[in-house]
């Protein structure tokens, strides 16, 4: 039953596996590090709030819906010039990290801005009451405060990028997506197909498992200390 | 008259209209002076203005009018980088507390230091003596979840302490916490106040608050101080109705709803006059009833009485009742009013 995974196949798999990995990573960090920043701005400035610009606030929120709403797939084509611009190519697995992170980016912000939304407004006032700057209220209060909530929804936008990954296979971005419809579809192997699916169930498992465990840890909220 | 270290002159704060709504005037023409080492209390509904006054001291809020002085420095005129810096100098509890959920009591403390720029060794030198204060020493790297609601406040205290505030501002610091923690809590702002010199300007709803810790109070009506005083004078004599409704709250000055039923304000035919009897100044302690009752040779009916304690002073109100003759009446209110305490004919029953 399990002739199909020659020493050949499993290598492949690996190297798929490791593939997908990579972009993830990659994609999910500077995701990050685009999306915390942005996601702290909009959460703060809406007019009366820390960072108070509520016209830069609406036009990144804007920008930010509009790379939300664009279905993934489309975005992938549609931004073949500015892949090419950054990766030097529009097809393989570096070249898959460029729509991964346009992706990643807004979606990460949107879910940062409601982690930071959900810190109790009290705590900004009581900051405020002990003179401290607006940067020192982020670092100091909205951050630390938030973080668990923070940590979910990077495990969150991880899953997500996981399966956006496995799209990108579709479009000659290699990793696990790719080779499932390589070997699975085109060559007719639906059980190299399954394992592909298996595998990508598994990480996600594994990575949500960590977010979960870690989110436990740093939340103070609750009595188990 | 000790220095006033919290002045507010002829001060209004109107928040602007929104759509379909016109302008709110959350407070007008307010005048108050804290003197330096009191506890002022003001006292006032939800909607009064209560929160809106406390957070104008440290500039939470900006006035539309007039100024505001806290220890010689008009707030009113400071800019941003100003007014952080005085918020120093000002301490700040809050009825829900506000510590963080991710720090340690200990840590909780050090927020403010961390934020003033100090070094760790001193932090530690300043957080673990105000632990010991505030008598949570053996709580220092617990989480704020893990500790009672007067835990908590105690923690709120410790912190607002933690840049040697001279002023220290309490927004309803006791309404989340049960009677006997309310009493800890306002146990202990009295003890800072004491040893600290530290000035208090505490807002509430509740009487029984003032009446245990303030030395003056302020009450607060649709936006305007209505009245303002020595709490034991403002208890004794009050002048505004809502001082009065305030007041009847903890000084069972209520009538019993029996009573309060058939009271007319009118004489009709024979039955009792109602007099209340406010106890206050040297006399308070007197046994003035059975004098009076032996002086007029009248017999008093207690409806109701109460003697209780304010602002360190014996204070008791008494109602009883008398026959509905005139002129036992004014016999009565004259002997009582001799002996220098409040007399007032409530109504007939």
């Amino acid at each position: 039953m399990f002739d199909f995974l020659t020493p050949s196949m499993i290598d492949l798999l690996v190297q798929a596996t490791q593939a997908t990995l990579f972009m993830v990573a990659v994609a999910g960090v500077i995701g990050t590090l685009i999306g915390l920043p942005l996601g702290v701005f909009l959460a703060t400035s809406r007019a009366g709030e820390l960072f108070a610009a509520p016209w830069l606030n609406h036009a990144l929120g804007l920008l930010v819906n509009a790379a939300r709403s664009t279905p993934f797939i489309i975005l992938v084509v549609a931004i073949i010039p500015f892949t090419r611009l950054i990766a030097g190519t529009s097809i393989g697995t570096n070249a898959a990290i460029v729509p991964l992170t346009v992706a990643a980016a807004p979606f990460i912000a949107r879910l940062i801005e409601a982690a930071i939304r959900e810190v109790d407004q009290g705590l900004v006032e009581a900051a405020r009451a002990m003179g401290a700057s607006p940067l020192q209220i982020v670092w100091k209060v909205l951050l630390p405060e938030a973080l668990p909530a923070i940590t979910l929804a990077l495990t969150l936008a991880v899953v997500s990028l996981i399966g956006y990954s496995a799209m990108v296979g579709a479009v000659g971005g290699g990793g696990l997506g790719d080779l499932g419809i390589r070997f699975g579809y085109q060559r007719f192997m639906p059980e190299v197909m399954a394992t592909v699916v298996i595998v990508l169930i598994l990480l996600v498992q594994a990575v949500q498992s960590i977010g979960d465990l870690l989110a436990r840890r740093l939340d103070k909220r609750s009595r188990r200390g | 008259m000790t220095p006033s270290i919290i002045r507010f002159e002829q001060v209004g704060k109107t928040y602007p209209a929104r759509r379909g709504t016109p302008d709110v005037a959350a407070l007008s023409g307010v005048d108050l002076a804290v003197p330096e080492g009191a506890i002022v209390g003001v006292i006032g509904r939800s909607g009064a203005g209560k929160s809106t006054l406390i957070r104008l001291v440290n500039g939470l809020e900006q006035a539309s009018s007039g100024r505001i002085i806290v220890d010689g420095i008009d707030i009113t005129a400071l800019s941003e980088s100003g007014l952080r810096q005085a918020r120093r100098s000002i301490g700040m509890i809050f009825q829900h507390f506000n510590l963080l959920a991710r720090r340690t009591a200990y840590e909780n403390v050090a927020l403010p230091l961390e934020i003033a720029g100090v070094g760790a060794r001193e932090i530690r030198a300043r957080v673990e003596p105000l632990l010991d204060l505030v008598g949570l020493a053996d709580k220092r790297d617990r989480y704020p979840a893990e500790l009672s609601g007067g835990q908590k406040q105690r923690v709120g205290i410790a912190r607002a302490l933690a840049t040697r505030p001279r002023v220290l501002l309490s927004d309803e610091a006791t309404s989340a916490l049960d009677p006997e923690t309310t009493n800890q809590i306002l146990g202990l702002l009295r003890r800072v106040n004491a040893e600290l010199n530290l000035t208090v300007l505490l807002i509430t709803h509740e009487m029984g608050v003032i009446k245990s810790v303030a030395d003056r109070v302020a009450v607060l009506d649709g936006g305007r101080i209505v009245e303002d005083g020595a709490t034991y004078e403002v208890f004794a004599r009050p002048r505004h109705a809502t001082t009065r409704s305030f007041i009847s709250a903890v000084t069972g000055a209520t009538l019993p709803p029996y009573v309060a039923g058939r009271l007319k304000p009118e004489p009709e035919g024979a039955g009792e006059a109602l007099i209340r009897i406010t106890f206050t100044g040297t006399h308070a302690t007197d046994p003035v009833l059975s004098r009076v009752s032996r002086l007029l040779s009248v017999d008093l009916n207690i409806i109701q009485a109460q003697v209780d304690e304010i602002a360190g002073h014996p204070f008791g109100v008494i109602v009883v009742g008398i026959p509905n003759e005139a002129t036992t009446i004014s016999a009565v209110l004259n002997a009582v009013q001799r002996l220098d305490l409040g007399a007032e004919v409530l109504g007939y029953v």
